[in-house]
């Protein structure tokens, strides 16, 4: 079955939903690369007036990645709760934007309606609404985590510290932590991208958070972003893990890419629950998406990074993560040319997870070869902060200097919760406080001479 | 009137990292010299993506170490469309194909490439040094001229091997330049280099310049990898590799 709109006096058709989808999206240069964008801007309005029309009970017979072909879709329709979706079944994707935006759709009807909405569907949705309708929308909806401490309640954001060093030097890592826990930061997770990928490597960086988390007695998680089939290995050897990372995608293909499947996941998650190590809740995958994964991976079946990136959302929330954070300007600008395409890219993102209930993080970033700069991401951290964004990066002056790109800084955080009166989680504040680092306001203190933690400087500088 | 910022008590641990940690607080935001800072250090790493490579210059410094050159390009015409069309990238222009297929080497036993990639200026600064201290070790080995390759991704080198008919590729490519190393080459070595090649055929060594992995000791590691790779008939993962994590421009 085609779908088709008449516009300007011409008839636009479209073959299949998937080539709505994609035509409907705004314009990005993955699209592009893929092949799958409009042609004009004529046509992207045309796709978005026949996708308005669109029923949400569509979604679920026309599978964009076919059923047979994808564990990623048979995941999406086997999980599929018809009684959650009952209350929005008579929607069209127009009709849906609309109901989004009443009044009366708030956290507890967003939550309400959560499993009966398909990546697809909140894709399709995003792809009708403003920026100010993706921050709005969003920020009704508030997406709580626990594993050490509680994360994503109301007026409050938390922050990953990550302190990555070229070489993977403890001292190099442990003063970059030690930086951004005295300018309020790491209550998300510290969470480390190691240079190398041997299990010592990675033992050893364990081992270290793990020491300075219990030493200060840190009301935070530890974690090193390695591959979940490291981790497992980890976990076997006695390593202290605390949260299974892994980076994930929308397609089947895609995780095969990664060296993962939903088993696979699941067998991570089981072993690092069997340590309980988590003291107030057992939320514990981290993951890590991002828009092109796919094309990236040749493994896109024509759709478009937008949509795909939704369904490594609809991946990520059988597994009831900690953290889910679309790193979303790390991949380049073949796939995000600009920072608007990285800005509407990051709020769409941020509310297709929301929307599907799972608690999102950004890494607001870019690379040096994309059209972006720090401003572009200034504003990508103000909107998605009004947004309501679960946590944010916190990089040392916002400059990577292991993945060589630049994200956001634990001034920037400083700047954001100045800004729009936003707290830590509140387990990790009253350790700030309790600290000397802040005052019962949640501000920073002036920097002391005698912190008690600088003790620590001291003998790394030894 | 108040202090001016300073950094923090900490600012020391700066010997431990080149993080920018310790850098104090104006309020709470950025002091204004660290603004400047990273503000300088972006615009190098800006200018290194879009500063073209000055090939008359490059050519002038090959031919002075009494190395002859061919210059090629892709089929990506300007800047944008390179970093737009990274496929545009991995293939030569239909002219560079005519001239490099014309020639009358065949079956070298290797060609080097050097290659603006995504830091023109990494290749202009370290690639005659790297090529200098290389070619010393290669004795035995023939070698049709260096080709000099403009808005290039590491696969155009199998492009350009296939064209030349040689058996082995090296290619030395600018690399995604970070504010802190605008200047990194990358070496990608490919052996029985085809059009279609796999990442996973490659062995790489990154992050050469004089702050990272330096020219000499790079050349040095290059050349132990090439002769390994000649010896072996194959690159990739079925050659040891000793260098650090690939990073595919």
């Amino acid at each position: 079955m085609g779908y088709q709109h008449v516009a300007g006096g011409h008839r636009y058709h479209f073959a299949d939903l998937r080539a709505v989808m994609a035509c409907a999206s705004p314009a990005r240069s993955g699209d592009a690369l893929a092949g799958v964008a409009a042609t004009s801007e004529a046509e992207r309005m045309a796709a978005r007036c026949a996708l308005a029309e669109v029923p949400l009970k569509r979604f679920l017979d026309e599978a964009l990645v076919p059923y047979e072909a994808d564990a990623v879709t048979r995941l999406i329709i086997d999980r599929h709760d018809p009684a959650a979706f009952a209350e929005i079944a008579h929607l069209t994707v127009g009709d849906f934007r609309e109901w989004l935006l009443r009044r009366e759709t708030d956290d507890a009807a967003l939550a309400r309606v959560a499993p009966g909405i398909t990546p697809e569907m909140a894709a399709a949705v995003s792809k009708l609404m403003r920026n100010q309708d993706l921050i709005l929308v969003a920020s009704r909806r508030h997406v709580v985590t626990r594993f050490r401490n509680t994360l994503g309640l109301p007026g409050r954001m938390a922050v990953r510290l990550q302190p990555n060093h070229p070489t993977d030097d403890p001292r190099g890592v442990a003063a970059a932590i030690l930086d951004g826990l005295l300018y309020g930061c790491g209550d998300a997770v510290i969470g480390i991208n190691p240079a190398g990928d041997s299990l010592a490597a990675i033992t050893d960086l364990l081992v270290l958070t793990d020491t300075l988390r219990s030493r200060f007695d840190i009301p935070t998680q530890t974690c090193v972003l390695t591959h979940v089939t490291h981790t497992l290995r980890a976990i076997e050897a006695g390593a202290p893990v605390d949260l299974v990372f892994q980076s994930i995608g929308g397609t089947e293909a895609t995780n095969r890419s990664f060296g993962i499947d939903i088993a696979l996941l699941a067998e991570a998650r089981d072993a690092a629950r069997s340590l309980g190590r988590g003291s107030v809740g057992d939320n514990l995958m981290y993951f890590e998406t991002g828009q092109g994964g796919a094309l990236s991976a040749n493994a896109h079946h024509g759709v478009d990074q937008q949509t795909l990136e939704a369904r490594a959302y609809g991946l990520a929330r059988h597994f009831s993560p900690l953290l889910v954070n679309t790193v979303v300007g790390f991949i380049g600008p073949e796939y995000l040319y600009d920072g608007r395409q990285i800005v509407r890219a990051g709020l769409e993102d941020h509310f297709c997870g929301k929307l599907l209930g799972l608690p999102m993080g950004c890494d607001i970033c870019y690379t040096n070869h994309a059209e972006a700069d720090q401003n572009d991401m200034d504003t990508l951290l103000t909107l998605l902060a009004s947004a309501g964004v679960n946590f944010i990066m916190g990089v040392p002056g916002a400059d990577d200097i292991m993945l060589n790109y630049q994200s956001t800084s634990f001034h920037d955080a400083a700047y954001v919760r100045q800004l729009l009166g936003l707290g830590r989680a509140p387990e990790f504040e009253a350790w700030l406080r309790a600290m000397g680092v802040t005052d019962d306001a949640g501000r920073l203190l002036p920097a002391r001479e005698r912190h008690p933690m600088l003790g620590l400087a001291t003998e790394l500088s030894a | 009137m108040s202090q001016p910022p300073r950094p923090d008590p900490w600012h020391g641990l700066r010997q431990l990292t080149a993080a920018r940690i310790g850098l104090g607080r104006a309020g709470d935001s950025l002091p204004t010299q660290a603004l400047l800072d990273f503000g300088l250090a972006h615009a190098a790493a800006r200018d290194a993506v879009h500063v073209p490579l000055d090939v008359p210059a490059l050519m002038a410094a090959l031919a002075a170490r009494g190395l002859a050159t061919i210059e090629v390009g892709s089929q990506a015409r300007d800047r944008s469309e390179y970093l737009r069309r990274p496929d545009l990238g991995r293939q030569l222009d239909e002219a560079s194909r005519e001239q490099l297929a014309a020639r009358p080497e065949r079956a070298g036993d290797c060609v080097l490439v050097l290659a603006d990639g995504l830091s023109a200026r990494a290749v202009a600064e370290h690639g005659p040094a790297l090529l200098e201290t290389l070619l010393p070790r290669l004795a035995g080995w023939s070698l049709p001229p260096v080709v000099i390759a403009r808005q290039a991704r590491v696969a155009l080198g199998d492009d350009i091997a296939e064209a030349l008919g040689a058996r082995q590729v090296v290619m030395l490519i600018g690399e995604r330049p970070g504010l802190s190393s605008p200047d990194s080459l990358g070496a990608y070595l490919t052996q029985a280099p085809r059009r279609g090649c796999t990442d996973a055929e490659r062995n790489c060594l990154s992050n050469i310049r004089p702050a990272g992995l330096p020219p000499v000791e790079a050349a040095r590691r290059l050349a132990h990898l090439m002769g390994a790779a000649r010896a072996l008939g194959a690159s990739g993962v079925q050659l040891k590799d000793d260098s650090g994590p690939a990073r595919i421009a």
